[in-house]
């Protein structure tokens, strides 16, 4: 199996990892019994990594949610998904590989299923464009939305962006569009959606496909306004800043929830969802299915009427008594 | 306006459509170009909607000298300017949010970065939002957003036409997620007006860039922008960084998207409101079908 990916803050496991691993090779070669000691040595390692992941900053979750070896769009259709069939194309010229989708089963439901893809090294983060989706992958997911709308087919959708791409054809072929008629579409749509940010939610490309009647969120994964790191050199005008700015965003799900934008927070495996990406599909599966059975249980007018008051709520600000309020021009 | 708020406001000691450019010259009664350098008479200047007579260059006017430009004499009426902003983070940077809103409050007589209402442009209905990029650089938080979708909201009630005078950097970090969160608010509120088949225009001018860009900027059945005004999604320097290579002169400028396809027309400020009883007359006979429809 390939070697685990380590990030900064795990360092502190990585040793009494090794010395399991010696254990283990001692008791390969000898007939010492070292089960008692093998024991003691992984539950205390189990200990440590609850504790350190119990604890985790912003910065550091936002290190965890960008984990390359964290399940990805793909993984979980891998992990629950059946009769999957990936659909190209905006019908405009473009097949977008950083915004993928297609149909397919979770249990018994049909649904059509939408989410950013990263790679999991250089040569394929260079084909995924590093999760970045240009103009016609936001076209690409609302022609696939409409097709569910006609079909009356439920929404998934799994975010996982560090924001919508940025650059020259972006820019040329209406970036900022395409985001803001999604938006505005979604709103139309007859059908269940479902949100959930499986890794990063970088802004407003996070939010081209992030319309929905429920938004679910990761334990250690975040949601942002802009990156912490843009955040710094703007406002602090040092980009050093970066974890200050990831603590003051508040870009957590339990804070997010706080603020009314985030409905539920998946618990992950202790070590995070690239420790047992295959309990990380169970949560991930079940939550689904239960949001799901819920939504289905409304009316077409009811699900867009909830829609639009759960979004219309979002906001926090001061209206005062006074009748001051006439302003002169 | 009338003579009375004229006096009121130079009693406040603020001239009348006041040119925000800051200058050498701005003290006195000369303006110079800040793009041809040509030196002219304040008065001329505000005259010609603050647009220079030589080069055709737009200087930044704030939000009431917009709604003047664009409305009918005292027909502005605001609504909702009781919103005021708080600061749901406790956001610190260099300074405290809570800070920097006092200041731009005290700077611009504003309570946050837009104003709202309905109008009437040459007797035609209208409702009308402008943003003041002033206000803490136009950023949208969640008074800018609340505001404008309570207009739409209004405006579909009415069966008004909208006009959104778009400026701002985007969406304003220091509340967070809230701030993301007012782009898909607003969007949903358009999709009901748009629903209600009434006219909704965004006017881009210098400079419309981010989250508002990625949505009620690029939400208009009809498209207008100032000459030479930036537009854009991304930040020109990011994406110099990520591509390393040179953009084009004209890049997100209002005639760059309209050579895109993204922009419906570009309007010079100084045939702003003629340009908008002609379109709103051309539609005219929509509105009242879509009246008595109701
Ligand atoms: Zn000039």
């Amino acid at each position: 199996m390939a070697r685990r990916f380590l990030l900064e803050f795990e360092k502190p496991l990585v040793e009494l990892e090794n010395q399991i691993d010696q254990i283990r090779e001692l008791a390969r070669d000898s007939e010492v019994d070292v089960s008692q000691q093998l024991l003691q040595l992984e539950t205390l390692a189990a200990r440590r990594r609850e504790e350190i992941f119990n604890a985790l900053t912003p910065a550091q979750k936002i290190q965890v949610a960008r984990h390359p070896q964290r399940p990805s769009t793909l993984d979980y259709i891998q992990m629950f998904c059946d009769d999957w069939v990936e659909l190209h194309g905006d019908r405009n010229g473009t097949d977008d590989q950083a915004l993928i989708g297609g149909l397919a089963r979770i249990g018994e439901k049909s649904v059509l299923l939408i989410g950013q893809q990263k790679g999991r090294d250089t040569k394929e983060n260079v084909a995924r464009n590093f999760g970045m989706a240009k103009p016609g992958g936001y076209r690409k997911a609302l022609r696939l939305m409409d097709h569910a709308d006609r079909f009356n087919l439920p929404i998934i959708c799994f975010i996982d962006t560090p924001g919508a791409y940025a650059g020259l054809i972006a820019e040329e072929q209406g970036q900022g569009e395409a985001i803001a008629v999604n938006l505005r579409e979604m709103f139309r749509l007859k059908v269940p959606i479902i949100a959930t940010v499986i890794g990063e939610g970088g802004s407003g490309g996070a939010l081209g496909i992030g319309v929905a009647d429920r938004l679910l969120m990761f334990e250690h994964s975040v949601y942002t306004v802009a990156s912490p790191e843009a955040c710094a050199s703007i406002l602090w005008r040092d980009a050093g800043k970066a974890p200050e700015a990831a603590s003051a965003l508040k870009i957590t799900g339990p804070d997010l929830m706080k603020l009314g934008i985030v409905d539920e927070v998946l618990k992950e495996p202790s070590g995070g969802n690239n420790w047992a990406p295959l309990q990380a599909g169970d949560t991930l599966k079940n939550a689904l299915e239960k949001h799901l059975s819920e939504l289905l249980a409304l009316s077409t007018s009811e699900l867009r009427d909830n829609r639009y008051s759960k979004f219309r709520k979002m906001g926090k600000y001061l209206e005062s008594q006074s009748i001051e309020s006439e302003i002169s021009v | 306006m009338s003579l009375f708020d004229w006096f009121a406001d130079r009693r406040k000691g603020q001239f009348v459509g006041k040119v925000t450019q800051e200058s050498e010259e701005s003290d006195g009664l000369w303006e110079k170009c800040p793009e041809c350098g040509q030196v002219v008479y304040r008065k001329d200047l505000i005259d010609n909607c603050s647009v220079c007579n030589n080069c055709g260059h737009h200087n930044r006017i704030d939000s009431k000298e917009r709604i003047r430009l664009i409305t009918d004499p005292n027909t502005f009426i605001s609504i909702n300017n009781h919103l005021t902003p708080v600061d749901p983070l406790g956001f610190k940077d260099r300074r405290a949010y809570a800070d920097r809103l006092r200041e731009s409050q005290a700077s611009t007589g504003l309570k946050d970065g837009v104003l709202t209402g309905t109008c009437e442009v040459n007797s035609i209905p209208m409702a009308l939002a402008v943003m003041d990029f002033r206000f803490m650089g136009g950023s949208m938080g969640s008074v800018v957003g609340e505001k404008i979708t309570r207009l739409i909201e209004h405006s579909t009630k009415e069966k008004l036409p909208l006009l959104i005078v778009c400026a701002s950097g985007g969406a304003r970090m220091q509340e967070g997620m809230l701030s993301l969160m007012q782009m898909a608010k607003i969007s949903g509120a358009l999709e009901r007006h748009r629903d209600a088949q009434l006219l909704y225009m965004p006017l881009l001018t210098h400079p419309t860039t981010g989250g508002v860009t990625a949505s009620f900027a690029m939400l208009g059945d009809l498209i207008l922008a100032e000459p030479k005004a930036l537009i854009g999604f991304a930040g020109r320097r990011v994406i110099e960084q990520t591509l390393r290579e040179k953009l084009p002169d004209n890049f997100q400028t209002a005639e760059y998207l309209q050579d895109h396809g993204f922009v419906d027309t570009i309007v010079p400020r100084t045939e702003l409101k003629e340009t908008l009883t002609k379109i709103l007359r051309l539609h005219k006979t929509q509105e009242v079908k879509s009246r008595t429809n109701a």
